[in-house]
This record gives C-alpha cells, structure tokens and sequence, in this order.
C-alpha cells in the first residue's frame, strides 16, 4: 500500500500539471478545453521529435544523465517542447476559439470545437508517429531503489515529482508576485473590471493559454519517461483532468494540484482490487460524486 | 472651466436606444450628482461616458477633446476613472493588489500615489493584506474607489457607491467624495440618495427615461416641490 500511495503521488503530480492548465483556461475564459490532454500528447512527441531527430541531426550526443532513464537530450528537449506547446496552444485561440468568443458563442460550441482540435491533434501524432507505443530511448533498464516501508522506486520518479512541484511553485510564484501573474487572477476574478482597469484582456488570455499549454507539455513528457508514450495517452487523460480541477474548485489552482493527487492517489491504490484497466474509471466515478455532493469542489464556498 | 461635455448623446446596449439624446456637462471642482428613478439610464450614461458603451449619436468631450468612442483604457488614459455600480472589486486579490491594479496602465512608480489614496482610507493601509472578498459592503466600496483613484484621475465617474450601506456608512462614503473633490477631482456621482446627492451637488441632472428632465444647482433641485414629490419621496 505504501508503494501504491508513492505511485499515485507520482501519477498525481503529472495529472496536477494538466488539470492547473485545464483550471487556469477555466477560469479566465470559462471554457472547458476537451483539446488540453491532447496537448500533453503534443507535449511528449515534440519532446521525442527533439530528442531522437533533431538533436541527432544537430550532433548532439545522447550521454547518460545521472542515474535517469534519459540523456542529456531530454535536458534540451523539455524547454523546447514546453514552448512549443504553448505556442500551440496560443494558435488554437488566435485562429478558433476568439473567433468564437468575439461571436459570444456558448459552451457547447466551445466544448464541439475543443474536441476538433483535440482530434486534429492526435490525428497529426498517429500519423507522424503511428499507433505503436514509443520510448524516450528504448530498451534501457530503469533499476528501482529501494526505500524504508518497502517501496521500490525509480529515480525517473523522484525526478518528475521534483519537476512538477518545481514548476507548480515557480507558478504559484509568477501568479503572486509579476504584475502579469496578478492581472492574470484580476481577470479570473472579474474580467469587465480588469477591462475597466485598463488591463488588455485579450493578452492575459494569450498568457493563459501560453502557461496552460507549457504545463500540459510537461507533463505529458513526463509521463512519457515514467510510462510510454502512445498517441492516445493525453485523450486517456482528460477524465483524470476533469476530475482533479473539479475536485479541487474549479478555476483554482492550488485546488487542481491537490486534486490531481487525490485522483492519482486514488488510480493506483486501486489497482490493489480492480484490474489496473479500471484506472480511468476510478477517476470518472470519482468525478460524478463530487458532482453529485459537492459540485464546487474542496475550496467551492459561495461564489464559483 | 468646462471640464466634461456630454453632447446629446444617445446610446443603447442593442439596437434599441436607452439615452436619447442626453446632455451635461462639468466643471473644474465640481460635484455633479445624477439622480433618476430605477432604469432611467443613469448607469447607461456613465458607461457611455467610459467609453464601455459607443454613442449611436453625439459627442462626449474632455477639455475640449473629442473622447467619442475611444476604448476605455484610453479614456482612463486620458484621465477619467470608473467605478461600477456592481462587481467593482477584485475579491480573491488583496487589497494593496487590488490598488495594483488600478495602476496598471501607469509604467511609472506609483508608490507615492499608494500612500495616498491609504492616506484617504486609513483602513485600508491597516487591512492591506486581505481579500477585497472579505470584506464589508462599505469597505469594498472605498477599495473600489481606491482603485480608481490609482490613476490620479481629472473625472471620477461613481455609479451608485452608497447602494445598499447603513445610513451611517452612507454619510461616510459621501464624507470621502467630498473630500476627494477637494483635491481638485471632479465627480460625477449616481446616486439613489438622491436627497444627500443633491446637498452634496454643486450642479446636478434629473434624468427619466433616458432623456434630461431638469438640471439646476443642487440646492435649487432640493428646494423644488416636483423634483421632491416625484424622485425624493415627499
Ligand atoms: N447590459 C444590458 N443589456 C441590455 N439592456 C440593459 C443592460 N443594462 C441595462 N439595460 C437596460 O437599460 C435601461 C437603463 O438601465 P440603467 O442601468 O442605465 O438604469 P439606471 O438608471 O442605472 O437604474 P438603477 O437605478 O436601477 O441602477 C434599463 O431598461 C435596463 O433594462
Ligand atoms: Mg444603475
């Protein structure tokens, strides 16, 4: 059970840095993206573009990196596919869904064209890529260390749980302190007020799209070194998504982290009764509860 | 001095017109109270005013500047700062961020004009670090013209800052635009007291139905037995 709870913390931190994306869209544009576990996908096959094709063909040689699963490539590789998706993800709202907002169109109409871009993506991995599961650098050996309480885990791990809490402070940092970061919450607040205060809106939703798809990059190439990538790992990830910002309030990103780790927590410990295929169950079972019983989540008190 | 002209204006939020054809004006120093009865269009003209809305007809001047359907950032740019009637704080920003943010716009220091709207409101220096949310309906009315003041504003627009306050903190909101005025600010101020919005006024409008009905003197207003029958209740 313990090793259960450490593999759920860290399937939680890579579900915390989708579902901070997925919270933080919601927030400022109210608009469920059914497209940000795709982008996790985009996030991992940028990063394996990078690492066996172009730094390849740039000459840059593939050393071990400490006791990792990945060289040194992988060190280039994530800031690069970081922006990379972001700016994906930037392109998304500049050619579709401004055009919408200026159109004032509904939810559903936002939800239909998110699962477009979300099919055009993965359409562009399977056929780039193909349908098969890929590695960072096939065929290595991830040997486990051995810690107190009899849990074995791999250094691979230790890392993502570091990256991801690192990239959730340095956040939660530029959300508190940059005049960006406080504009940014000012227009999740009350965007006719950040408009009347001067605050060019259409920037800050550039800038929330920009982080949102950074994020879901990172973690999406996270999961990619701890498991595998597969075209259709980011999509398997949307109800976990869901449920960890819904969980935890959404539009609240500290509530995403937690509940990205209560989901993940929650997947692992139960493959100690279900079929491991029941994963994404768990999470959807837990979704529809809280829905049920306490449909604003953890830190939902009277307003949304 | 004309400071802000409103020129027959006539506005709408659809194709349907709300103002038509409303005028005013204000002067340097002055106070200017609009008063109207419930959908008479008195938030419509402040929106107007702030650029929020664009004028189907007519002119609204600043200094002799055509600001006609300019967008509100340069407007407030220009020197004319709003607060809504509603929703007009940040609630999970703090107060000090919620001030931040009025100043937005200013890529200068403006730490000297943060010392001075807390010089205005003592208490919003001593709950700097909690949450516009938390706080009381009157407080969050002072960190909303707190807000607006950041700019160092020519024209304050306030749409209705004593809606829904205990009497007491009524005359205290009142008490602080007065004294805002005395720094040289013009306001111009909707209000539903209309009775104190008048005494305070030093030229005041009567709107109904989205057009002007009179304007006089505030005193003038509150001394005709119309005005007192049909909009101060008796
Ligand atoms: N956002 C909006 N969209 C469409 N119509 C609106 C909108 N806001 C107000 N109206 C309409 O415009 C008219 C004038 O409204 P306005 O808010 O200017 O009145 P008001 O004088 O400020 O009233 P109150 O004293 O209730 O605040 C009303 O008929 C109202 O229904
Ligand atoms: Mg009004």
């Amino acid at each position: 059970m313990p090793e259960l709870i450490t593999y759920g913390i860290v399937l939680g931190s890579i579900i915390a840095l989708g579902a901070i994306g997925l919270t933080l869209v919601y927030g400022i544009i109210r608009f469920a993206n059914f497209a940000h576990g795709d982008l996790m996908s985009a996030g991992a096959y940028v990063a394996l573009f990078v690492v066996t094709d172009f730094l390849a063909w740039v000459g840059i040689p593939d050393t071990n990196f400490g006791p990792f699963s990945f060289g040194w490539r992988m060190l280039i590789a994530f800031p690069i596919s970081m922006v990379a998706v972001a700016c994906v993800a930037i392109i998304f709202d500049r050619i579709l869904y401004r055009k919408l907002r200026s159109k004032g169109s509904g939810a559903v109409i936002f939800a239909m064209s998110s699962l477009g871009a979300a099919f055009i993506l993965r359409m562009v991995i399977l056929i780039v890529w193909g349908a098969d599961s890929l590695f960072y650098r096939p065929g290595m050996l991830r040997p486990a260390m051995d810690l107190p309480l009899g849990i074995k885990i791999r250094p691979d791990q230790v890392l993502i749980v570091i990256i991801a809490f690192s990239l959730i402070i340095f956040l939660h940092l530029f959300l508190q302190s940059t005049k960006m970061g406080k504009a940014m919450r000012a227009t999740a607040d009350n965007m006719q007020l950040a408009l009347v205060s001067g605050i060019d809106t259409e920037r800050i939703i550039i800038w929330t799209w920009g982080i949102g798809g950074a994020l879901a990059a990172a973690g999406g190439i996270l999961y990619g070194i701890d498991v595998q990538l597969q075209p259709s790992m980011g999509w398997n990830f949307l109800i976990p998504l869901f449920a960890a910002a819904i969980l935890g309030t959404i539009g609240n990103i500290y509530g995403a982290l937690l509940g990205g780790l209560i989901i993940g927590v929650a997947q692992q410990v139960s493959t100690a009764f279900l079929m491991p295929t029941y994963k994404p169950a768990v999470a959807f079972i837990i979704m529809i509860i809280i829905l049920l019983v306490r449909p604003r989540g953890i830190f939902g008190g009277k307003s949304a | 001095m004309i400071v802000l002209k409103v020129e027959n204006v006539t506005v709408g939020y659809t194709a349907v017109d709300i103002l038509h054809g409303v005028s005013m004006e204000a002067k340097s120093g002055e106070i200017v109270s609009i008063i109207g009865p419930n959908g008479a269009g008195k938030s419509t003209l402040l929106k107007a005013i702030f650029g929020l809305l664009k004028p189907h007809q007519g002119k609204i001047i600043l200094n002799d500047e055509d600001i006609t359907g300019l967008k509100p950032d340069r407007i407030a740019r220009k020197g004319i700062s709003y607060v809504p009637q509603v929703d007009n704080v940040f609630p999970s920003l703090t107060i000090q961020e919620n001030l931040e943010m009025g100043a937005f716009i200013r890529t200068d220091d403006f730490s000297q004009r943060l010392e001075e709207v807390y010089d205005l409101f003592p208490v919003m220096r001593e709950r700097k670090k909690d949450k516009a949310g938390q706080l009381s309906g009157g407080q969050r009315q002072m960190v909303a013209m707190g807000r607006a003041l950041m700019l160092d504003p020519q024209v304050l627009l306030l749409d209705e800052p004593s809606a829904g306050l205990a009497p007491l903190l009524v005359a205290d909101i009142f008490e602080k635009v007065k004294e805002i005025n005395a720094t040289g600010v013009v306001i111009v101020i909707v209000e539903q007291n209309a009775r104190e919005a008048l005494k305070m006024a030093h030229h005041a409008y009567v709107l109904a139905m989205g057009r002007n009905v009179m304007d006089d003197k505030g005193e003038v207003l509150l001394a005709d037995e119309e005005i007192g029958r049909l909009y101060l209740g008796g």
